[in-house]
C-alpha cells in the first residue's frame, strides 16, 4: 500500500479523502489541516483517519510518515511545502495552481511522476480538455487557436478558485502549449448560478490544418472510454463536428459524490486524475 | 444642481449589435466627436469586453491593443474606459497592457451574485492607483438584499463606484427604486444604472436611478448595445437637463452625430421586438433572441411559450445550449 497524506481539509481535500478510502492501493496516513471543528476534520474522525490541526508543522515533526503527499492547500502554502517534503523525499502530488512541478494529465504523462518529486494536477478544465486536445493535436498537420470554455457551478467555487481565478486561466492555458504544441489559445471561465446547479462542462473550439477526421473521431471515442476508467462521469455531450472550418466538441463531468454533490465534477476530476497518477507509485 | 456622469457605451455595448465587428475607422471617427462633445466616459471594446474576442462570444476585427491605441489617440478631454469580466479578462494578459495604453476608468464586471470573482482584479487597480468601477451584470435576478450584498462586497475590494446592469431589460421605474434606493441608503460610494429598453422604459428607469441617487449613467448614441438597445444618449441628454440635473455635454453636437451615426456606425437603430419585450419580462439574457427564434422554428412551436418556460427555469447567460434542449421537451 502507499502510505498517503492530505494537507488540506477543504473541499477538494476531504474529498480526496473519500476516494482514497475507496482504492484499494493507497491508504491515508495523516489529514493535516489548522482546524480541528471543520467538517473534513469531522469526517476524517468517523472514518478512524488520523487527523492534526498542526498542517505542514506534522510533517517536519514526523519525517517520513508517508510516501506521497496531496497538497490540497493554496498555490502560496504549497510553495512553502514543497521544500519539506522535497528534503524528505516525499512525492508531492499538487492539487494546487502553484506549478512547482511538471504539469501532469494521467492520460497523457502520468510516468513523469516517477522522475519528479512533485507534478502539478493542472485544473479542472485543463484534466476535462487535455486529454482531447493532445488526441486532436496528433490527427491534424497543425493547430492555428484552441479555446476551450468551461462551465461550472457556481457552488463548486469556494473564494479560493474565485481570487485565484487568473491562475486558473493562466495555467490552463500554458497547459494547453505544452501538450498541443499549439501557441494561439484562450481559456473562459464562466461561473453559473443557476439552480438546480449546472453540471461542469468544458467546450473546445480548434482551428486546424489537415485534419484526418474520420480516425481521429474514433480515436476520440476509444479515449473516452480509457478516460472513464478512472473519471466515471466523463462524457461527450457534444460529439465532434466541424463547422465553418472550425472543430467544436463538449464535455460534460458529472461527480460521483463522495463529498460533494454531483454537480461539482471540476472539483471531482481533478481529484481523480490525482489518484489516478499515484498507480504508478504502486 | 448635482452633476450625472455618463459613460457613453456605444462603442461597447454597441458591439453586440454588430458581432463585435466595429472597427478602428469607426472607433476613430466616433472617439473625436465624443471628445468634442465633452463625453465624460467613453467605454470601448469587445461587447463583453477586454480579452473576450473569441470563437465562443464573437471575434472582433482588431486587437485590444489595436482598439484602445485608436480610441486613447483620438480622446484628449473624455476619458477611456473599459468592460472587464473576471474569468475572461486577466491581470497579465489584458489589464497590465490596458493600463500601458493609457485606459482611465476600468469597469470590473461580474453577474449579479459572483461579485466575489471581481477582488483580484480590483485590488490589483486600486494598487496601481486606477479608477476601479465595480459592475453587476443581469442585475434583475438578484433580489434587492442580494444586490447591495454583491455591491458593498465590490465597495469593500475599493471600487470607487458600483454600476448595476438592467442587462434583461425587465425593470419598471419602480423597481429601478427600491433597489438604487437601497444601495444609496448601505454603500458609502457612488452607484450607477445601465438600462435596457426592452420594455421601452430605458430613459425612463434612468432618470429614476438619478433621482433617486444614482450619480453615473450609461447611454449609448441611438440606443446602439445589445438586443433592443439602451438608453438613448440624445434622448437621456435634455431629460436630464430638463429634469434639473447637470450633464455637461454639448447637446447640439450630440443630435448632429446622432444622425451621422447611421451613416458610418449604426447600421440600424436598435427597437425593441415582440421577441425582446418577452425576453425582458422573463429577465432572460437579451443575447437569447437569435437562438430563441432559431429554436422555435426547428421544432415549429411559439417563442412565447420558449420564452416563457425557458423563464421558468431562469436561465442566466451562457446556457444558450439548453434552449434547444427546452424547445424539443416543449414539442412532445
Amino acid at each position: 500500500m502507499i502510505r498517503a497524506g492530505i494537507i488540506g481539509t477543504g473541499n477538494i481535500g476531504t474529498d480526496l479523502l473519500l476516494k482514497i478510502l475507496k482504492t484499494n492501493f493507497i491508504t491515508p496516513v495523516i489529514f493535516a489541516g489548522r482546524r480541528l471543528d471543520s467538517d473534513g476534520m469531522k469526517i476524517a474522525i468517523q472514518k478512524n483517519v488520523q487527523i492534526t490541526d498542526k498542517g505542514i508543522q506534522y510533517f517536519i515533526d514526523n519525517p517520513n510518515c508517508c510516501d506521497v503527499v496531496y497538497d490540497c492547500t493554496s498555490a502560496a502554502d504549497a510553495k512553502l511545502h514543497a521544500k519539506v517534503f522535497a528534503d524528505q523525499g516525499i512525492k508531492v502530488i499538487d492539487l494546487t495552481p502553484a506549478k512547482i512541478g511538471p504539469l501532469c494529465v494521467p492520460s497523457i504523462n502520468s510516468r513523469v511522476i516517477l522522475d519528479c518529486d512533485n507534478v502539478n494536477m493542472i485544473t479542472c478544465g485543463g484534466q476535462a480538455s487535455m486529454p482531447m486536445l493532445n488526441l486532436i493535436s496528433k490527427y491534424c498537420d497543425k493547430l492555428d487557436y484552441i479555446e476551450v470554455v468551461s462551465q461550472i457551478a457556481s457552488k463548486s467555487a469556494g473564494m479560493a478558485t474565485r481570487i485565484n481565478i487568473d491562475s486558473y486561466i493562466h495555467t490552463t492555458e500554458m497547459a494547453i502549449k505544452q501538450f498541443t504544441k499549439c501557441e494561439n489559445c484562450k481559456v473562459i471561465l464562466n461561473l453559473n448560478p443557476a439552480e438546480p446547479c449546472v453540471d461542469m462542462q468544458t467546450t473546445m473550439f480548434l482551428k486546424f490544418q489537415n485534419i484526418n477526421f474520420e480516425d481521429l473521431v474514433e480515436e476520440i471515442y476509444k479515449k473516452i472510454k480509457e478516460l472513464k476508467t478512472y473519471i466515471p462521469h466523463y462524457e461527450l455531450v457534444l460529439p465532434p463536428v466541424i463547422n465553418d472550418d472550425i472543430l467544436v466538441l463538449s464535455i460534460k463531468v458529472k461527480g460521483t459524490g463522495d463529498y460533494l454533490p454531483e454537480y461539482a465534477g471540476n472539483l471531482d476530476i481533478i481529484n481523480c486524475a490525482a489518484i489516478e497518477v499515484t498507480k504508478n507509485l504502486f | 444642481m448635482s452633476k450625472i456622469i455618463i459613460t457613453d457605451s456605444s462603442l461597447r455595448d454597441g458591439n453586440h449589435a454588430v458581432k463585435h465587428t466595429i472597427n478602428l475607422d469607426q472607433i476613430k471617427k466616433y472617439c473625436q466627436f465624443a471628445d468634442q462633445a465633452g463625453i465624460p466616459i467613453l467605454e470601448v471594446g469587445h461587447g463583453n469586453g477586454l480579452g473576450a474576442s473569441s470563437l465562443l462570444i464573437g471575434l472582433s476585427p482588431h486587437t485590444d491593443e489595436q482598439i484602445l491605441t485608436a480610441a486613447r489617440e483620438n480622446l484628449k478631454t473624455s476619458k477611456l474606459g473599459i468592460h472587464i469580466i473576471p474569468g475572461i479578462a486577466t491581470v497579465n494578459k489584458d489589464i497590465e497592457p490596458a493600463i500601458n495604453i493609457g485606459v482611465d476608468i476600468f469597469r470590473i464586471a461580474t453577474h449579479c451574485t459572483e461579485a466575489t470573482l471581481s477582488k483580484s482584479h480590483i485590488e490589483y487597480l486600486k494598487s496601481k492607483d486606477k479608477t476601479v468601477i465595480g459592475v453587476l451584470m443581469m442585475s434583475a435576478l438578484a433580489d434587492t438584499k442580494t444586490l447591495v450584498e454583491n455591491a458593498k462586497i465590490m465597495e469593500e475590494y475599493g471600487a470607487e463606484a458600483v454600476v448595476i446592469m438592467d442587462s434583461t431589460g425587465t425593470y419598471l421605474p419602480k423597481d429601478v427604486y427600491e433597489r438604487i434606493d437601497s444601495l444609496k441608503n448601505n454603500l458609502k460610494i457612488d452607484i450607477g444604472f445601465h438600462a435596457h429598453d426592452n420594455l421601452g422604459l430605458a430613459t425612463a428607469n434612468s432618470l429614476t436611478a438619478v433621482n433617486y441617487g444614482a450619480k453615473y449613467i450609461d447611454a449609448c448614441i441611438r440606443g446602439f448595445g445589445a438586443g433592443a438597445g439602451n438608453a438613448h444618449l440624445e434622448m437621456l441628454i435634455p431629460v436630464l437637463e430638463k429634469s434639473g440635473y447637470e450633464v455637461d455635454i454639448d447637446f447640439q453636437k450630440v443630435i448632429i452625430e446622432a444622425d451621422k451615426v447611421m451613416d458610418y456606425l449604426v447600421p440600424s437603430a436598435p427597437v425593441s421586438t415582440p421577441v425582446n419585450v418577452l425576453t425582458g419580462l422573463n429577465r432572460l439574457f437579451s443575447g437569447f433572441e437569435k437562438p430563441i427564434i432559431k429554436a422555435s422554428k426547428l421544432f415549429g412551436i411559439e417563442y412565447s411559450s420558449l420564452i416563457f418556460e425557458l423563464g421558468n427555469r431562469k436561465l442566466v447567460a451562457g446556457q444558450e445550449d439548453l434552449i434547444l434542449e427546452v424547445a424539443q421537451k416543449l414539442k412532445k
